[in-house]
This record gives C-alpha cells, structure tokens and sequence, in this order.
C-alpha cells in the first residue's frame, strides 16, 4: 500500500506526541500521520491511549508535549478553525436528550453558524442517510443504541467534515446495528472523507481500517496496513489443537512431549488449546497425526489481527 | 440575533446558539417560564397590599411617606430578576454541565467556552427580563387603574436596572456553579440567597438595622439591585446608584471570566 | 410520629411491619445528608422570624397592625411554622416520589421484595411526617428560644404542623403518582402552593383579603393549621374552632391517602 502522505500534506501529522495528567502518561510520545482521504485506525486495549489521543486530534485537550498539527493548523491556537472542518463522535452518546431527533441536528448545525434553513437541509439529507427519517420528531431518550450511535454520526456530519474522528463507533451494538454503522463509514470513506478511528475490535479494524497503529500501554507498538501487521507478526495460518484432559493426567504438554517441535514458527499454550503458528495447517496437522498426537478437535484458520493483537499487548487481562 | 455581515462572510456571534438551543427546549414547557412571572405578582398582591394593610405607610429615605406596596414593589423586581438568573445558572447550568453533558458536546464545535458562558448568561438575562416586562406591565396597569406603585415616570428604567441585576447575578451564580460537585452544595448557595432576599432592603427600610450591619447589607449585590431600581420607581435619584452600577457589571463580568476559566478546566482536560 | 400515622388511617392499615422497612429505607439514606437538613431547619425558621417577625414586625407594631395588638413575631411565628411544615411535605411528595418512581426507580427496585405498592406509600408519608415533624420540632426551639410564643400550648402546635404536611403529602403523592415528569410540579408549586402560602393567613388575617378571596383561603389545610397553631401559640384556644379545623385537615389527608392507594396501584402494579 502506498502512502498518499508522500504527496499531499497529511491532515494530521504527530511528532512525540504526549499527554500526561499529572504524574500519569497517557500517551507517550507518538509519531504518526494520517492522509488525506486515509481510514486510519487506532487500535488497543483500554488504557492504551487511544481515547487521549482523539481528544488531543480534537483539540479538546491540550498536549502536554510534542507537535501537533490538524489540517496543517496549531490546535492550541486555531481550535474553533480545525474543529470548523472536523466531525467528531464521541465514545459516549452525548445526545441532547432535552430536544427531539431532528432539533438534535439542527442545533448542532447552529454551532457551526449554518443558516436554519441550511442546517435543516443537511438535517434532514443525514436523517434519510442513516436511516432515521422516521423517527425525526421522536425524542432521544427511547432511541436504541444502535439508533442513537447512528444519529451521533449524522450529527458528525453537519458541518460536511473532510475529517471525521470516532472513538470507538460500534461499541456495545449488536451485530446488525454495526454492519450499518460500517456500511454507513464506508460510504463515507468513497465519498473521500477522511475517517480516523479507535476499536479494541479486530474485525471493525479490518472492515474499515487503510492503516492502523496498534497502541499499547501509551505508545505505538505497530505500524501498517491490517495485512502488513499480519504478515508481520504471525504466520498466514493457525491451527488450534484441543486435547481432552485425562483423568490422571494433570498437564497437557505432557501429551505432546515435544512432539510439535520444528514444525512451526511459534507455539502457544493456552489453558484449553495449543495454538500452532505456520504458514500451511494442514501439513502440520498432518505431521502432528503422523508423530503420535491425538487432539480432541483440530481448527485449522487464517490468522487474523487479534492474533497479531494478542501477540503484541499480551493475553492478560488489562483493567 | 443578527451576525454581521462583512467582505461576504459572516461574522457571527455565538453565544446565540445557546440561546437557540434553550429555546428549542422550552418551546415544549414554556408555560415553566411563563409561571415564573406570576411569583412576583402574588407577591405584590400578598404583601404590598395585605402586609401593607397592617403597616400603612413607610418612610423613604428622602423623608417621603409613601403606601407599603409603593416600597416593595421595586424590591420584588429586583428580587424576581435575581431569581430568574439564578434558576437557570444554578441548577439548570449544573444539570447541563454535569449530566446532560452539553457542553462536551458544543465544544468539538466552533464554539468556545466563553461562547457558552455569554449564551447561557444572555439566555438567563432573557428569562429574568422577560420577568420584569412582566412586572413593569403589571405597574402601569395597577397605575391604571388607580393604584400607582411609582412615583415616576423614570420607573421606566427599571426594565434596564433589573436586567443589570440579572446580568450581575447570572454571572455570579454561573461562577458557583462551577465548583458545585453534589446537588446538596446547593444547600449553601440557598444559604446565602435566602438572607439575602430577606435583609436587603426589600421587605423594609434598612434603617431598623444598626449602622454596622447597615453597612454590611449596604455591601450586598441584592441591596445594591433593590437600591437601584428603588431609585428609579421613586423618582429618588442620587449619586449611590453609580456605586450600584459599577458593582453589579463588575460582578457580572468577574462571574462571566471565572466562569469560563472553569469551564476550561472542567472540560479541557 | 408513626403514631399519628396509624390513627390517621385506621380503616386501612397504616404501619405494617413492611411499610416500616420502607421507612427504614429512608432513614438509611438520611444519614447521608442530615446535617446540612438540621442546619437549614434551623437557621432557615430563625432568619424568617428575624427578618419578617422582627425586622418588618417593627412597622407593623408601630402602626398597631395585628389584630388584638399581638406582636407581629408572635402572631407569625406559629404560622410560618405551619407553612414551613407544608412547604416540606409538598415538596417531599413531589420531586423526591417522582425520583423513586422514574428517574432512580427505586420504587421499582423494592417491588422485586414482599413489599408492595401500599407499603411504599404508607412508609413514604411516614417518613414525610418524620421529617416535617423534626423541622417542627426545630422551628418551635427557634421560637421558643427568640421569647415568640405566648403559651406552653405552643408544642402542640408541633403535631398540628405535622398533620399540615400530611395533608399536603398525601394528596400531591396520589398527584405524583399521575404524572411523567415534573413539568406539573412547577405549575403546581407556582399556582398552588406558593399562592397557598402567601394568601392563607400567615402573615395577615384572612379578613385582609378581598372578598371573594376569602373563602378560596378557607378551603386550603394551610389556613386551618395556621388557625390551629396560632391559637395554641398565643393560648387563645377555641375548642369548638379547633375540633373543625382539625377535622378539615383529617379529612383532606385521608382523601388524598385514599386517592393515592389508587394511583399507586395504577402506576406500580401491572
């Protein structure tokens, strides 16, 4: 993959970039750039820095150290400038609850000094976009989650951003409310709007995500396209191999007695499976037959980013 | 609620979006607002003319002897205008700041912080002049009808000095509300409002008080608004109101710029 | 004041063991907060009486304003008393009800347990008589203690404020109980209870007002109670006046129980 920011000025370009409160680093002196026209995703456990990071781009949050600039602008001194171009959706709904669906846009349209008129247009062209036009004259309240992350979208898109910040977009949706929210992003991304975003879900970053950074414990632990990282970090295919514990036994690995070795780039031992890292699973599946191992049950898969994931921010558990 | 057009582009004033989007809100419940203009009128009516039926008549400060209800009136409108702003920039203000979360989300607009401390401070100044139309209204009306509660026609710039008290007292009151943490902290500012609205020179003459304590309410915003507005219904000109003038915008714009410092605290974190 | 709670209802059950656990509820949460009520029923009952009783009372003394010459702290301070106790109870049954039926939904929460709809109305008023019985209670050392009342009798007056609060308890329970939000609340406050307040007596004598107002006032609880605990305060106690005041505000309390089972059931139980 090519990288645009070659060519054109990125629309947001980080150099050390760091944010402390206090004595605590939130984000630790990150690099990065993000094209015009890029979906680029931040990608972490919670507590990596992403949603410091989002602030920061939105210039909602002073930086404690390092540069940055958005659309080649200082955001500590052309904030109301940059924030005229950017769409943002929060990671928590922030509706205003006291005002309908449709009032919601159009207020929100205001702040950006649209004409009424104007803004209702938009109002009502987002509405039919994300498929609320129905629910116009509603309040917000009875609204589902889906329903609500959609308007905050349309919300987003007011003031026709060339640039659109999302933390966390599909948290909490179910599976149908997502795959319109990203049906939704991806038009967006067509139409040429730059989109930046964080997730803790691979898969969203795999639909949606040109680049990603991996983010762990405030710096960036990995730079690429989803398939770079892949072939970065882990082979083409895992095999997950399931043994039934016998009675007397108390460990797995004695089953296997070294049995794997040299058959693969890497292997896990996980409480309930051995996962195998290889560039062909099946060969290896194979093979482990031939050597005498007699799993319960054999998935051979392609590797995926949690697995690159897993390997880069570990399996514990962070809180 | 005009911008200004210059060069082709339009150079607006923010703050009015805040008003804009309160309208919205109370385009719904307008009658709450609407209510609040009837507090000050039973009031008057209780005790301007009931009270004022067991005391007759009190003395001004220039010697005149004039009907009860003549004297509180203008403090009731001074009363009700503080009131009126600091309904909406206590507990109104909190609810937005902490709960509604409002603000997080006006500030990933164009819009500033000071652009929301001057919109919900315009907004509380509409709610409490809206109040005090009402109650000018009401006076006339009353003088009307034979019962007049000024003595001048300068009464008239009581509308202006009542919005001057709401300005001082919106700004003040947006100010506390920033470093309320808990509903309950709001038992303090009552704390305070409430003496306030009782020893100000509103239900009578301060004169009763002995002169150390008259020159502690004389150092109060609610005495210095009943003062002002008194000045005017009664035709009592003197030079003290410049006193009450300059405090009041002072407390106003003082509120108005900690108010905004906060608010960057709070939110820009 | 359980006490009084039970004489009230006698035909329906007042204060079952449950409706205690909801009362006990209320008293848990009170911890947390008490002080700042203790403050406020203290400095707000001596700052009144400061301002109004004394302060303005200066004017109406000179002018010999009260009816039968009776300083004006003495003739307002058992009533600003009762008003305060009204006040309470109106408050009391409308933001905080309307907070445990659909805001916090705590009344939703304590349904899941034996209790029931009923308990938590008897527990609640319970707990409103509580509360307006210690404002009372509260208000009365205040007066007591600025030499206000004329008679012993003045602690009598503390149930007759309590009943007061009830009366308005009871029936703006059954009232919150009908309603979504609290947009009926500031219609009922600004229209209801603060002209209640000001035109029922406390501060002037009802005989003050024009005519046709006169006896709008004789229909609230408040210009019943006022009577009540003003006579006991000055020690001028009508027996036959008081039997009917009383009596007025059993009634309005028992009617607004009474609409309240109905509209908590309504609301509560599906």
């Amino acid at each position: 993959m090519t990288n645009p920011a070659n060519t054109t000025e990125p629309q947001i370009h980080a150099r050390g970039l760091t944010k402390r409160f206090g004595t605590f680093t939130a984000v630790d002196a990150v690099d990065f750039d993000v094209a015009p026209g890029e979906a680029f995703g931040f990608l972490g456990p919670n507590g990596a820095g992403k949603t410091s990071t989002m602030r920061m781009i939105g210039t909602v949050s002073p930086i404690t150290a390092g540069t940055l600039t958005i659309f080649g602008l200082d955001p500590a001194h052309h904030g109301a400038k940059i924030r005229a171009r950017l769409g943002v959706v929060p990671q928590a709904d922030t509706l205003d609850e006291e005002l309908s669906v449709l009032e919601n846009l159009l207020i929100y349209g205001r702040y950006f000094d649209l004409a009424w008129a104007e803004s209702r247009r938009r109002a009502k062209e987002l509405l039919e976009f994300v498929q609320l036009t129905e629910r116009s004259n509603d309040k917000v309240e009875p609204l589902s989650g889906g329903m609500k992350r959609r308007l905050v979208i349309a919300r987003s898109l007011m003031n026709e951003p060339s640039l659109l910040l999302l933390d966390e977009p599909t948290t909490g949706l179910d599976p149908q409310a997502r795959h319109l929210v990203w049906d939704r992003l991806y038009r967006l991304k067509q139409r040429g709007v730059t989109l930046c975003l964080t997730t803790h879900y691979m898969d969203e970053a795999e639909q949606l995500c040109d680049r990603l950074v991996v983010m762990d414990k405030a710096r960036i632990v990995a730079v690429g396209s989803p398939r770079q990282l892949i072939d970065e970090y882990v082979t083409r295919e895992v095999l997950e191999l399931r043994f039934r514990r016998a009675e007397d036994e108390t460990d797995d690995s004695a089953h296997m007695d070294g049995k794997l070795e040299g058959l693969a780039d890497r292997i896990e031992q996980l409480p309930d499976r051995v996962l195998v890292y290889t560039a062909d699973g099946e060969a290896v599946a194979a093979t482990a037959y031939e050597r005498g191992l007699r799993p319960a049950s054999v998935l051979v898969r392609r590797s995926t980013l949690e697995d690159v994931f897993l390997r880069l921010t570990g399996r514990s558990l962070v809180e | 609620m005009v911008g200004i057009r210059r060069l082709g582009t339009t150079v607006a004033f923010r703050p009015r979006h805040v008003v804009e989007r309160n309208l919205l809100v109370y385009r719904h419940t307008f009658m709450v607002i609407l209510s609040g203009f009837f507090e000050p009128l039973f009031y008057l009516f209780s005790m301007g003319y009931g009270v004022g039926s067991l005391i007759g008549n009190v003395q001004l400060s220039d010697g005149r002897s004039v009907p009860y209800a003549v004297f509180i009136a203008p403090a009731l409108l001074a009363s009700s205008a503080m009131n009126g702003a600091i309904y909406e920039t206590s507990n109104n203000f909190f609810f937005k700041l902490k709960y509604a979360k409002l603000y997080d989300t006006i500030i990933t607009t164009p819009m500033s912080l000071l652009d929301v401390a001057r919109g919900e401070i315009l907004w509380a100044m509409m709610r409490g002049g809206l109040y005090a139309v009402g109650f000018v209204v009401v006076i006339v009306v009353l003088g009307a009808l034979g019962q007049p509660l000024v003595l001048s026609p300068l009464a008239l710039l009581g509308f202006p000095a009542a919005l001057v008290v709401c300005y001082a007292f919106a700004g003040a009151g947006m100010a506390a509300t920033t470093f309320v943490r808990k509903w309950r902290d709001f038992d303090y500012m009552q704390l305070v409002l409430m003496p306030m609205f009782l020893f100000s020179g509103t239900f009578y003459p301060i004169d009763a008080y002995p002169p150390l304590l008259q020159a502690f309410v004389q150092c109060t915003p609610l005495y210095r608004g009943v003062h002002l507005i008194r000045a005017f219904t009664t035709g009592m000109l003197d030079p003290a109101m410049a006193i009450d003038l300059v405090y009041l915008l002072l407390m106003g714009t003082v509120g108005l710029a900690i108010t905004s410092r906060r608010l960057g605290r709070l939110l820009l974190s | 004041m359980a006490v009084i709670g039970v004489r009230l209802s006698r035909p329906v059950e007042f204060a079952t063991r449950k409706s205690i656990r909801v009362l006990e509820h209320d008293l848990l949460v009170f911890r947390r907060g008490w002080f700042n009520y203790l403050l406020n029923g203290l400095t707000q009952p001596f700052m009144y009486l400061v301002a109004m009783g004394i302060g303005l009372g200066l004017y109406v003394n000179k002018n010999g304003g009260t009816p039968g010459g009776v300083p004006y702290l003495n003739y307002i301070a058992p009533a600003l008393m009762v008003t305060q106790a009204m006040l309470a109870g109106a408050f009391e049954a409308a933001w905080p009800i309307m907070a445990k039926i659909n805001w916090t939904k705590t009344y939703h929460a304590a349904l899941n347990t034996p209790l029931g709809a009923q308990d938590l109305l008897a527990g609640d008023l319970m707990w409103i008589a509580f509360r307006a019985a210690l404002l009372s209670m509260l208000f009365t050392t205040v007066i007591v203690a600025l030499g206000a009342a004329s008679s012993p009798l003045i602690v009598l007056a503390v149930p007759v404020a309590v009943l007061t609060a009830l009366s308005f308890a009871a029936p703006i329970m059954a009232f919150t109980a009908t309603q979504e939000g609290d947009n009926g609340f500031n219609v009922l406050f600004r229209f209801g209870i603060t002209p209640i307040f000001l035109f029922s007596g406390t501060f002037y004598p009802v005989e003050k007002l024009p005519l046709f107002m006169q006896p709008v006032a004789w229909l609230t609880p408040t210009y019943h109670g006022v009577a009540v605990a003003r006579s006991l305060s000055l020690g001028q106690v009508d027996p036959f006046g008081t039997a009917v005041h009383l009596t007025f505000l059993a009634a309005v309390t028992l009617a607004g129980f009474a609409a309240a089972r109905v509209t908590f059931r309504r609301r509560l139980v599906l």
